[in-house]
């Protein structure tokens, strides 16, 4: 690009070409911030770079010119330092990301399993820290400001309230802290900032929920984007060429592995592709089929039974005292739960022996399976739950009437019901407590997933590194090959990895509204599991065999943890719209309902009239009719979507035609001027002078056939153009198998 | 205005960082390995090359099956050895990156699938490169009939025009469609 305006004194230049000169300039940064993008080598790139640095500081001062100067290079400073502030962000935030450099390790060794790790950990971080930062804020204000008596232990547990097991039961001291629920007062208004508890605690557990829903949808659809909408193709075979080969592979293992893995696959593709789509026996298969899925139900309903049954049975303990059972009676409930979560997997895979899926297919069974039998079990759980809630909420009935009975014999009859007296110092540890369900319910939460953690780990204890051990040193003194053979070190299974990640997700977005620590709980969790599987995988594992890419079924996956948000927000907000809250613990205790806290406080601390507003805008008569007009909102956008898809076959089969045409043209065009240059040769071109032919062997011979002989090994090459290809002598007869058609040079 | 022995200019770092997908972080580091790979009497020179071999000894490119390829493609030599300045070094890191956009490592990529760099993936290219795809060892090369069936196969889903070879744009066609591709082709 010449620089239009040369050396022209700047204050000579008329306004048009001050504006010309400004579209340069733009255009030269444009140019600059593109340069990264374009595939030139570095040399042309750092010349093209200074070149437009130069021109772009040697301008700039020109154009501002007159009164908008100031303003102008004020601006460009700003842009500057602006570039200057991103790209140091994106160095700090590159740092930033944690055990970057393990990972990069593992997923040399192994195929890129991490990614959901990412997104995984700033969901979960995120809602943590909130939730984290907003309790200290109430711990902190709470302390002095609250009401003692729920924070208290109550006088008849004090005597083993820091006994180990209790605590372990997530009883004793710990019931009565900041961990659940029941520790938050429920005065409106705290200290001097006037914190309103109830309604930070309701905002904070509606706003967690809602900013996880916005950032599993927003990473879906970012997912759907890059997979590209325009048309369903898919490039199987073209995929599996060139995707195929992971970069990351660093390992010669893994790259056999890989190569081997990637030759299986083109040949299962090959064979899909060829073999009929009709099987023999096709009535044996289905009748197997409808026999696996049988058993799979029946296996679903039992482990569904078994929970309900022993949940029960725990209810029954608790009842007679917890103390008269031994430690498996106490926490029944939830070693079954995650024993059922192991082994039932396994018994499924045996079970899918039976129905003969591609692999592909029946891995989506068996994830599918396995979804349904924690689903299944979780639910029971709930379940089970809602009664122990009912019970709970029977016996606080039974104490708010002796609640008035206790009072009044504090007084001990002594004044009569209209007079004042000094009231009378009670310890709070001595006030009667009530059932507290939320807390309760909390408690089985955080029980539930510290088991949980608990049988992972030692699975992968025992499981792996034990399993390796033994297959390592016994391998020495066994009669087969322990390495080779049945044991064998495990492999490190990244679906079932990912799942248990999602479903432990799943249950921490169920307890969260009642035990608000336990997000944070399951940040620290999730470091301590990093830490461990990392040693794990680098120790104990080997590369699966079928090198699985994670990624490609990433929307899957992220689909899946949607499904489960919406799954296990909705047990919490049923209980929050239905049950009333606890009378005595709790920031909505005494309230009618959770949600009246909104209310309270649209009615007092709001002015009117936006109160009113509001309560038009909840209008039934309003909102039905705005869920229509969304409804078809969708409609139409899946309409247009359709019509583009439509749109782009169209385009595609037209660019086919034409270029076929285009071929044909240009072979006859080719044809041609080789006939043409034939006769040329006789007539116009003296043998000596080559000007129509190309051709080395023409040059070398000199003195020779004025006639291109038909059969020639080389065909002297046209003006400026190289044809990779057979003859055009040669062109109508059939192509040879592997559809070779002379093609002109396309770039 | 090439690299000083030891130390990279501070003008040139921030030039660098402009023109490469890569962080600050990364480009000193990748200036060290560099200087790793060059013998002693090299350093000094003002543009110095490292020979195509020694590049092949990094670990992320050890196992890689395209690594002569990789190094043909960002060398920038007169004697087409593969050899690589680190100019060239920074450009292929900068391809092979997080952050590099889908159009930059297309492009490369069909570059390093272009085995006669004539432009075109043809037959023969698809070829070498399905030979290369299944390892060099007997047991996992694909037959004859398994090769044709399999060539003619991507022929027909990827050559839009029907003209018998896959050109760049309909090679980034079929890229852009895959879920995978962004992510495999990092280092």
């Amino acid at each position: 690009e010449e620089e239009k305006v040369g050396e022209e004194k700047p204050e000579v230049l008329s306004p048009e070409e001050l504006e010309k000169l400004k579209e340069e300039v733009d255009e030269r940064k444009k140019l600059i911030s593109t340069l990264r993008g374009k595939p030139w080598p570095m040399r042309k790139k750092l010349l093209t770079l200074r070149e437009s640095h130069e021109f772009v500081e040697k301008y700039e001062g020109a154009l501002g010119k007159g009164k908008s100067r100031k303003l102008y290079a004020y601006k460009v400073m700003m842009l500057k330092k602006w570039m200057k502030f991103q790209r140091d962000f994106e160095n700090f935030k590159t740092a930033c990301v944690p055990w970057e450099m393990k990972i990069k390790e593992i997923e040399s060794k192994y195929v890129s399993y991490l990614f959901l790790l990412y997104p995984c950990t700033v969901l979960l971080v995120l809602p943590g820290c909130l939730l984290f930062f907003n309790l200290a804020e109430k711990a902190l204000m709470g302390r002095p400001y609250g009401s003692m008596p729920r924070k208290t232990v109550p006088r008849a547990d004090e005597a083993n309230a820091m006994d180990f097991a209790v605590l372990w039961d997530f009883g004793g001291y710990a019931q009565y802290s900041v961990l659940f629920y029941g520790y938050y007062n429920s005065q409106r208004a705290i200290g001097w900032l006037k914190f309103r508890m109830p309604l930070s605690y309701f905002l904070v557990g509606v706003g967690t929920v809602a900013y996880s829903y916005m950032v599993v949808i927003r990473t879906m659809a970012r997912n759907a984007n890059e997979d590209g909408g325009g048309d369903n193709n898919s490039f199987n075979f073209s995929w599996k060429m060139f995707t195929s080969w992971d970069y990351l592979i660093g390992n010669p293992e893994t790259a056999d592995n890989k190569f081997a893995s990637i030759t299986t696959s083109f040949k299962e593709a090959i064979l899909e592709e060829q073999e009929s789509r009709k099987d023999d026996n096709i009535h044996l298969t289905r009748f197997l089929r409808v026999l696996a899925n049988f058993l799979v139900l029946c296996c679903l309903a039992g482990s569904g039974y078994l929970i309900y049954f022993v949940v029960r049975r725990s209810q029954k303990f608790a009842l007679e005292g917890l103390e008269s059972h031994s430690w498996w009676e106490r926490n029944e409930v939830n070693m079954v739960m995650s024993l059922l979560g192991m082994f039932c997997p396994m018994l499924f895979d045996v079970i899918s022996a039976l129905e003969n899926y591609h692999p592909r297919i029946a891995l989506q069974w068996q994830l599918g399976r396995i979804f349904a039998l924690f689903l299944g079990n979780l639910y029971t759980f709930i379940i089970a739950l809602m009664d122990e809630i009912n019970l709970k909420r029977e016996e606080e009935e039974v104490l708010k009437l002796n609640m008035t009975i206790w009072e009044a014999s504090l007084y001990n009859g002594t004044l009569g019901a209209n007079s004042t007296a000094p009231p009378i110092t009670v310890h709070p540890a001595d006030i009667p407590r009530g059932p507290c369900w939320e807390t309760m319910v909390g408690q089985e939460f955080v029980r539930l997933i510290v088991s949980d953690t608990m049988t992972t780990y030692i699975t992968l204890l025992i499981g792996d590194f034990l399993r390796a051990v033994l297959v390592r040193f016994l391998n020495y003194c066994w009669c087969w090959d322990l390495e080779a053979g049945f044991p064998s070190y495990s492999e490190f299974d990244v679906s079932g990895n990912v799942l248990g990640l999602i479903f432990n997700q799943g249950m921490i977005w169920m307890g969260a509204f009642y035990a608000p620590c336990l997000p944070a709980l399951n940040v620290l969790r999730l470091h301590v599991s990093m830490y461990l599987q990392c040693w794990a995988v680098m120790c104990c594992n080997v590369p699966q065999e079928r090198v699985f890419k994670a990624s490609g079924s990433n929307n899957f996956y992220m689909a899946m943890l949607l499904v489960i948000l919406f799954l296990s927000t909705l047990p919490a907000i049923y209980t929050i719209v239905t049950i009333p809250p606890s009378f005595d613990c709790g920031p909505f205790s005494g309230k009618s309902r959770m949600f009246d806290v909104i209310q309270e406080t649209l009615e007092s601390d709001f002015p009117a009239w936006f109160g009113k507003v509001f309560s038009y805008a909840s209008n039934p008569g309003l909102v039905l009719p705005f869920l229509l007009l969304m409804v078809l909102a969708i409609y139409y956008l899946q309409s247009t979507s359709k019509s583009y898809k439509q749109a782009n076959l169209e385009l595609k089969k037209k660019l086919q035609t034409v270029s076929r045409t285009i071929n044909k043209v240009l072979t006859l065009i080719q044809y041609l001027l080789y006939s043409l240059c034939g006769t040329c040769t006789d007539i116009v071109c003296p043998p000596e002078s080559t000007p129509c032919k190309g051709g080395e062997h023409r040059a070398h011979q000199g003195k020779s056939d004025h006639q291109i002989p038909p059969s020639a090994t080389s065909p002297p090459a046209p003006r400026g153009h190289r044809i990779p290809g057979p003859l055009p002598g040669n062109q109508w007869q059939p192509a040879p198998s592997v559809q070779r058609v002379p093609n002109s040079q396309r770039h | 205005m090439g690299t000083t022995a030891s130390q990279l200019r501070k003008d040139l770092l921030s030039e660098y960082q402009e023109l490469t997908f890569l962080t600050k972080q990364e480009i000193i580091l990748a200036h060290k390995r560099f200087s790793e790979l060059l013998s002693k009497e090299d350093r000094n020179i003002p543009t110095p090359r490292v020979p195509m071999e020694k590049v092949l000894s990094l670990p992320e490119l050890k196992s890689n099956p395209f690594r002569k390829r990789i190094c043909h493609v960002f060398s920038t030599s007169d004697m087409k050895d593969g050899s690589l300045t680190f100019e060239d070094f920074l450009d292929l890191l900068s391809a092979f990156s997080d952050s590099a956009t889908l159009e930059i490592k297309s492009h490369y990529a069909f570059r390093i699938f272009d085995f006669d760099d004539d432009g075109t993936l043809d037959g023969g290219d698809l070829e070498k490169l399905v030979n290369c795809l299944t390892g060099e060892t007997d047991d996992t090369r694909l037959t004859t009939e398994e090769m044709r069936q399999l060539i003619s196969n991507i022929l027909e889903e990827s050559d839009i025009d029907k003209d018998g070879t896959v050109n760049l744009s309909e090679f980034q066609h079929v890229i852009s469609r895959s879920p995978d591709f962004v992510r495999s082709v990092q280092m």
